[in-house]
């Protein structure tokens, strides 16, 4: 062997080894990046008015987020309404019959319904419901909200009761426990924590979505707790305060940021935890 | 497996009561009977500082809630026509052509007067001046540097770098676009006949932003920008504001009373009237009216009677007790003549063919 | 499967309660799952219904005309449609070789592990962050960077522009394009990567010359998936792009794509055409991304099975 040629060689393995480390760690550093912008420019905004007061006239100092925090927790509650519990069947249906032409649709249709972009969501959900209700509305928002969860939810429960063995449903089939009771109380329950893990994912993902709500939800300076009225949100906050050229408002918009990321983490971290504590094991 | 189920209630009804509770608390509120009239308009960005004052002031005087989308004037006249709001706001008045394809007729009451200005970002921030033409040039690319000798032609006591101009325009639907280049039009003719007026045009060159907040904001972080916007945003923003020389020749700086100046005309009753280009010797030539459009036959899409009352009593304010809060803001309040014709114009509003406003 | 045969042989006879919830039950499952499937259909029938009239207006010169005009009523895409291009393959350009270092990092050297699972997360809480602040840091903290280098380059320091918004896009789709790849590196069977081992190979020579090319695979499937997410991002874009409906003549030009055009412009479009144009961007968008996301899914269904 040439050794000149060997230690080039090994020279390249150690060279390469290094560049992958650097460029692995060097793709970490936006997110401590954007973390540190954030809390730098937000945390001096939070106060407890920030969080409870509303928005102040254009060009007037002061003023708080109260209003899209609660609109944004008015559209998480609505999406999930119908979300949850419809993603959840889809998921059981495809993990009892995992074959057939409906799974077969369905697995796509749930493919395609997740790469689906935001933005065409909220096209759908102006043309189905906005128009046909006259009006913009926080239900139009949280209906395209929820039609963005679903396909999570489903591959979620799907995927997590793969995990169960058979046996165990065929266990308490054979105890004599109807079908349904089985699913509901036996394999549901065993299926908990990636189950629950989908939803809160799922719900991380719609807290921070703007572009469905540019045309449904709307927008509202004032507090609104009425589904079929115009909400604020924290996104939609963020997207006009940060394009406008007052400085009051950029403090505010580093401050509702602020609030979002807290929201997302603590929501990321709740969902280690689960999966953590109550693993699917057999 | 962990039990989840130690709680003191047994499972289903601890579940029914949290979905029977989640949907109290969710169409509780949306009872018509639960809360007071809420108005909802959309429209131009151009007075969205005054009306975002005024509604506040509002709300604390009646309790009435206004919430107003300055989504610019496009989606104003749009969402009106949708008939998804209860009044548009538009600084560009709707053509013959716009309102014939409307399902209703729409009227159009002015609330106040404003100015279009040109603001740009340049070391120093100096006081410009520009003619028509040179706006004309530039808007269509010909003029590109600062440092070009028309610029410095009308502004001989600056000494400008060489940095690239970088034209800033909106790229939303705008009646603040409508009322630049309806004057830029009736200004220079080779504008007129390569681009025209309109909310949205063909922009030969340029950067594009949503509203005039976002057309403001850009221009404020942009070295050698130039672009329009109405007066207040570049003033509340501490932005340097562009004197232009208008028809008669006189240099007019953009204010409330340049602006007042340019309205001193005859109105149209119906008040779509442009003011560009005035003949006013002392006018400002990018002046408009902004105006609020609804519709004057209230009980569209089951609509209450109410909530028409409402609209007609805020229209009232709007032009009578809420004009106090234009002039702090630097717009002009409206004239005598054309609070008249509002006056007129919000007796005509009518309920099931009867008039409202008493 | 026994659930198959219980269905046909459920008498949903109201002697037998149970029975009765059984049946019920069933159906419901089915229904959920026919639901989506419906409504699936029913947004693509919706977007190519309101497409209609500008599919009959402009036809296939709808793709090749850059001309945008809401006063005369003229509408093409064309400048969208390159705007998305550049924006969505610039930025897979840029996050290719550190998702690939990534999926190195996490698949081959370091699978497990405190370091590991430091990366995993960091990697995973990328993903998870709210595509408006991405665009809300980019325009404060990205914009004025780029505006500094187009100052050196001598260009017109807008800081907005394609370049902006694909540095942007690639920051957001690392993660996906990573996830893949990573599981797939690991994957790899022993037996070859040892037979090279035994040939003398180093590491490096064994993950450039066996792993890589047997995980191809996967990794194309990581890059559809990236580039679906990017082909589909509005709201990161359309605050740093700059939002010009011209053709961007180089890659410091502001430009638009189609999310942000359509974000932009919706609210106020008047007129029929104008609004069926913009629904008809839409529906392209749907069925591009329609189209990455099965065939990346199916790569990745092939990957799984091999292995």
């Amino acid at each position: 062997m040439d050794r000149e040629r060997v230690k080039f060689r090994i020279g390249k393995d150690k060279a390469f080894m290094a560049l992958v480390i650097l460029l692995s760690f060097f793709s970490m550093v936006p997110l401590f990046l954007i973390l540190f912008y954030i809390m730098r420019n937000g945390l001096s905004s939070l106060s407890w008015e920030f969080l409870t007061e509303l928005s102040k006239p254009v060009g007037e100092v002061g003023g708080g987020i109260a209003n899209a925090i609660v609109g944004s927790f008015l559209l998480v509650v609505i999406a999930s309404l119908p979300a949850i519990p419809m993603g959840i069947t889809a998921g059981v249906y495809l993990s009892e019959h995992k074959r057939g032409r409906l799974s077969y649709l369905l697995r796509l249709a749930v493919e395609v319904l997740q790469g689906t972009p935001s933005i065409v969501i909220g096209i759908i959900a102006y043309l189905w419901l906005v128009i046909s209700m006259g009006g913009f509305s926080a239900l139009s928002g949280g209906v395209a909200l929820g039609i963005m969860m679903l396909p999570v939810i489903t591959r979620a429960t799907e995927e997590t009761l793969k995990l169960i063995p058979d046996s165990l449903k065929e266990a308490s089939l054979a105890l004599g426990v109807p079908y349904y009771r089985t699913i509901l109380k036996v394999i549901l329950p065993a299926g908990f924590s990636g189950i629950a893990t989908g939803i809160l994912i799922s719900l991380a993902r719609i807290a921070g979505e703007t572009a469905p709500l540019l045309f449904t939800a709307f927008g509202n300076p004032f507090m609104n707790l009425n589904i079929i009225k115009p909400v604020n949100a924290l996104p939609l906050l963020i997207y006009n305060y940060a394009t406008s050229p007052y400085p009051e408002w950029h403090s505010i918009a580093w401050g509702a940021s602020c609030v979002l990321i807290c929201i997302v983490l603590i929501l990321n971290f709740v969902t280690r935890i689960i999966a953590q504590r109550w693993k699917v094991q057999f | 497996m962990n039990s989840l189920r130690r709680g003191k209630l047994p499972p289903h009804a601890a579940k029914g009561l949290t979905i029977f509770v989640v949907f109290i608390l969710l169409f509780f509120p949306s009872l018509p009977w639960a809360k007071g009239v809420e108005l909802l308009g959309a429209g131009a960005t151009f007075p969205y500082p005054l009306y975002s004052k005024m509604f506040h002031e509002y709300w604390q005087l009646t309790g009435v809630k206004v919430n107003y989308q300055a989504i610019g004037s496009g989606g104003g006249i749009r969402q009106l026509m949708n008939m998804t709001v209860d009044f548009g706001g538009s600084d560009a008045f709707m053509s013959d052509g716009e309102l014939a394809k409307a399902p209703a007729k729409i009227l159009h009451i002015p609330t106040c007067l404003g100015a279009v200005i040109l603001t740009y970002n340049v070391p120093g921030n100096p006081e410009l001046t520009f003619t028509p033409d040179l706006i004309a040039d530039i808007f269509l690319g010909k003029i590109t540097k600062w440092s070009d000798i028309r610029i410095a032609e009308v502004n001989p006591e600056v000494t400008f770098s060489n940095m690239p101009i970088a034209v800033v325009h909106r790229s939303d639907g705008s009646g603040t676009t409508f009322i630049f280049t309806d004057y830029v039009s009736k200004a220079n003719s080779e504008w007129q006949r390569r681009v025209g007026r309109g909310k949205a045009v063909n922009w030969p060159v340029g950067l594009g932003a949503k509203g005039n907040p976002g057309v403001a904001g850009l221009i404020r972080q942009l070295p050698g920008a130039f672009g329009y916007v109405e007066l207040v945003y570049a003033l509340q923003n501490r932005m340097p504001v562009a004197s232009i020389r208008n028809k008669k020749g006189t240099l007019v700086q953009p204010g409330i009373a340049s602006t007042s100046l340019a309205a001193n005309i005859p109105l149209p009753d119906d008040t779509r009237i442009s003011l560009t280009n005035t003949d006013a010797s002392e006018g400002y030539p990018i002046s408009s009216f902004t105006w609020i459009l609804v519709y004057q036959e209230q009980s569209y899409r089951k609509r209450s009677m109410e909530k028409a009352q409402e609209l007609v009593k805020l229209l009232g304010w709007m032009t009578h007790e809420g004009q106090q809060y234009t002039e702090s803001l630097h717009y002009a309040p409206l004239p005598a003549e054309a609070v008249r014709k509002a006056e007129k114009i919000i007796k005509s509003i009518t309920y099931n063919g009867e008039q409202i406003h008493r | 499967m026994a659930s198959k045969s219980i269905d046909n042989q459920i008498d949903p006879s109201p002697r037998v309660p149970g029975l009765r919830a059984e049946f019920v039950f069933r159906k419901i499952l089915l229904l959920s799952g026919l639901v989506i499937v419906v409504l699936l259909a029913a947004i693509f029938l919706s977007l190519f219904l309101h497409s209609l009239p500008s599919l009959r207006a402009f036809g296939l010169s709808f793709f090749f005309t850059k001309t945008w005009d809401p006063v005369s009523g003229k509408f093409g895409m064309l400048s969208f449609l390159v705007g998305t291009l550049l924006t969505s393959f610039l930025s897979l350009l840029i996050c290719l070789p550190f998702s690939l270092a990534i999926s190195i990092f996490l698949g081959e050297y370091f699978r497990e592990g405190p370091l590991s699972s430091f990366l995993r997360n960091v990697t995973e809480l990328l993903a998870g962050i709210p595509s408006i602040i991405y665009g809300f840091w980019g325009l404060f903290v990205l914009v004025p960077i780029v505006r500094k280098l187009e100052i050196i380059l001598g260009i017109p320091p807008y800081g907005v522009g394609i370049f902006t918004a694909s540095l942007i896009l690639a920051v957001m789709i690392v993660p996906y394009a990573a996830s893949i790849g990573g599981e797939v590196i690991s994957l790899v069977p022993s037996d070859i990567k040892e037979a090279a081992y035994s040939l003398g190979a180093t590491r490096q020579e064994v993950i450039t010359k066996v792993i890589l090319p047997y995980a191809r695979s996967g990794i194309m499937a990581g890059i559809l998936l990236a580039l679906g997410r990017a082909l589909g991002e509005t709201m990161a874009v359309t605050m740093v792009i700059g939002n010009s409906n011209l053709l961007p003549r180089s890659i410091f030009s502001p430009g638009n794509t189609m999310a942000s055009v359509i974000a932009n412009e919706f609210t106020e479009a008047t007129g029929r055409l104008y609004l069926s144009s913009l629904i008809e961007i839409g529906l392209l968008l749907f069925l591009v991304t329609m189209v990455i996301n099965i065939v990346g899914r199916y790569i990745i269904k092939k990957v799984s099975v091999e292995a």
